[in-house]
C-alpha cells in the first residue's frame, strides 16, 4: 500500500482487489467528482462519481444489473437490489447480503 | 532468540506484564463489597458482574470457567475472592481453581463475615498485605514466546479492515513467528471468511473446527432474529459501521479477520478455556468487544490490541488495552484515547509495514510497563461474561 502516500493531496479512491467491481472513498467526493482510483498493484486512472461519496465508503466501477454481486477484497460482499450505473454510490440502500446486513 | 521484555514471572511459570491484585466476587450479590475492597487499596482492580447464581448447564459452566480464568492470569499477582454464601458458583471452586496457580490467594465470605461491612474490612486487610508483597517483585527479563495478546475490534469503520486491521496483523504474525500466541474471537463478525480462515488452519482437525464455530455462531444467530417480533433487532452490524461506509456483515467481516495476519491457526478453543498450544488461535465466541476481551483474559492474554474506526474509550481491569486506529479523522478527535495512529497510512506518511512495526513495539513497550491511554484514564468498561441462552 505505499502507493497511497501520493494519492491523497486531491480527490482519490483504493480498489483493493483485481477482482473488485467497487471502489473506496479515500476522500469525501461529491456529484460529478473525478477522482484518481489507485488499484493495489499501483495502476492508477481517473473515474467520475454521479453522487456524493463519504469518506470510507464504496462506489460502482462498472455498470452493476440487479442481483450482481459486489466485489470488495477480492471476495462478494454482498448483491445489487437494483441496477446501478457506474460511479453510483453503494451502500445497504442498493445492496443485500444474504448472511446478514 | 526472540525479542524481549521485562515481566513479572509467576510461581507456574506465566509471565504478567502487570503486578496487580484481583478481587473477585464469584456471584453479583457480592460485587458492591469487592468493589469497596479494591476502592480502599490502590493496585487492586475488581470485576464486578451480574451472574454467579440462579443459572444452569453451559451457561453457569462458562461463568465459572471465566472467573477461575480470570483470577489465573499472569497480570494477577494476587487474588481476593469475594463469595456471598449461599451461591450456585461457590467462593470455594473459584478459590480452588485459581489455587493451582500458587499465587497469593484468600477468600472472604459475606454470610460468614457476618455483614457487608466486617466482610469489606477482613478483604481489604487481605489485599493490604497482598499489595505491599506484590510491591517487591522486580520485573524479569522474558522471551516475547511467554506474551499472548487479545485481538479485538470495536466501533469499525472501513479504515479498520483497510489500515488498522491489516497493520495489527502485521505485529501478530511477528509475535506468532517469535513463539508468542495472538487470539482472534468475534464470530458474529467473521461470517463469510469462514474458507479464508479454515485455508489457513495448520491440519483438517483446525479446519473442520473453524467450520463449526463459525456455523454454529450463523445458526444462533438465525435462531435470535428468526422471530417477526425482532424485525427491528435483526442488524448483524451496528449503526456506526453503517456510517464508516461498511454495508454487511460480510464486509465487515473481511476486514476484521485481517487483524490476525497471515499466520496458520493452531487451535480453536472454547470460551473459558486456556488454550493447549502456543501461536495463532481462535477462541469460540460472539463479537460483542467486552466478552471478546474478557474471554480472552480468561484465557491468559496479557494484553489486548483494539482496533477502532469510530473510536471507543472502553479498557479492561488489569489488562492493558492499546487502541489503533485507521481513521485519521478519529485519531484527530480521539488521540487522549488512542494509542496508535494507523490513519498514517492513509495520509500517506507511513507505510503500512511501518505502522504494522509501529505496533509491535508498543506492544513490546507496554509489556515492559507502559501504560495504555486506557489504562491512565482508568477505564474497565470491558469485564462481561458471555452468556449462553
Amino acid at each position: 500500500m505505499k502507493e497511497l502516500s501520493d494519492l491523497t493531496a486531491g480527490k482519490t479512491a483504493l480498489v483493493l482487489d483485481p477482482k473488485d467491481n467497487v471502489a473506496i472513498a479515500l476522500t469525501d467526493l461529491a456529484a460529478g467528482d473525478v477522482c484518481t482510483v489507485a488499484e493495489d498493484g499501483g495502476n492508477k486512472y481517473e473515474a467520475t462519481v454521479v453522487e456524493k461519496i463519504p469518506f470510507g465508503h464504496k462506489f460502482a466501477l462498472v455498470d452493476l444489473a440487479a442481483d450482481a454481486p459486489v466485489y470488495k477484497y477480492g471476495e462478494e460482499i454482498g448483491k445489487m437490489k437494483v441496477a446501478i450505473k457506474k460511479g453510483t454510490w453503494i451502500h445497504v440502500h442498493n445492496m443485500y447480503c444474504e448472511r446478514g446486513m | 532468540m526472540g525479542d524481549k521484555f521485562l515481566g513479572f514471572r509467576r510461581e507456574n511459570g506465566t509471565v504478567g506484564v502487570r503486578n496487580l491484585i484481583a478481587i473477585i466476587p464469584s456471584v453479583f450479590c457480592s460485587a458492591k463489597v469487592a468493589q469497596r475492597i479494591s476502592e480502599s487499596v490502590p493496585g487492586t482492580v475488581h470485576f464486578s458482574h451480574p451472574v454467579g447464581c440462579s443459572q444452569v448447564g453451559e451457561d453457569l459452566e462458562i461463568t465459572a470457567k471465566t472467573l477461575i480464568g480470570i483470577g489465573r492470569n499472569p497480570n494477577f499477582a494476587g487474588v481476593v475472592v469475594v463469595g456471598l454464601g449461599c451461591e450456585r458458583f461457590t467462593p470455594r471452586e473459584l478459590f480452588d481453581g485459581i489455587a493451582p496457580t500458587g499465587k497469593m490467594l484468600e477468600m472472604v465470605v459475606i454470610q460468614d463475615e457476618g455483614d457487608s461491612i466486617k466482610a469489606i474490612d477482613a478483604g481489604t486487610r487481605f489485599a493490604r498485605k497482598m499489595q505491599q508483597a506484590a510491591s517487591q517483585q522486580q520485573r524479569a527479563e522474558a522471551d516475547v514466546s511467554e506474551l499472548m495478546i487479545g485481538l479485538n475490534c470495536g466501533g469499525s469503520d472501513t479504515t479498520s479492515g483497510l489500515v488498522a486491521n491489516p497493520a495489527l496483523g502485521i505485529a501478530s504474525d511477528n509475535l506468532v513467528a517469535q513463539g508468542g500466541s495472538s487470539i482472534l474471537t468475534e464470530l458474529t463478525e467473521l461470517l463469510g471468511t469462514e474458507h479464508i480462515l479454515a485455508r489457513r488452519a495448520v491440519n483438517e482437525q483446525v479446519a473442520a473446527d473453524i467450520l463449526r464455530v463459525i456455523g454454529n455462531m450463523e445458526e444462533r444467530l438465525k435462531q435470535q432474529t428468526r422471530h417477526s417480533s425482532n424485525a427491528k433487532r435483526k442488524n448483524l452490524i451496528s449503526t456506526g459501521n453503517y456510517d464508516g461506509g461498511l454495508s454487511s456483515v460480510v464486509e465487515k467481516s473481511l476486514g476484521g479477520m485481517k487483524k490476525s495476519g497471515n499466520a496458520q491457526f493452531v487451535e480453536v478453543f472454547a470460551y473459558g478455556d486456556a488454550p493447549t498450544k502456543k501461536g495463532l488461535l481462535l477462541l469460540d465466541g460472539p463479537g460483542h468487544d467486552g466478552e471478546v476481551t474478557t474471554g480472552q483474559a480468561a484465557a491468559g492474554a496479557q494484553i489486548v490490541c483494539f482496533p477502532t474506526g469510530r473510536g471507543t474509550p472502553s479498557g479492561f481491569p488489569g489488562l492493558p488495552v492499546i487502541k489503533i486506529t485507521g481513521n485519521p479523522r478519529t485519531y484527530q478527535r480521539m488521540k487522549e484515547n488512542i494509542d496508535i495512529n494507523a490513519g498514517t497510512v492513509i495520509t500517506g506518511e507511513k507505510s503500512l509495514q511501518e505502522v504494522g512495526e509501529e505496533i509491535y513495539q508498543e506492544i513490546l513497550a507496554v509489556a515492559n510497563g507502559k501504560l495504555s491511554k486506557a489504562e491512565v484514564l482508568g477505564h474497565d468498561e470491558q469485564f462481561c461474561i458471555t452468556r449462553m441462552p
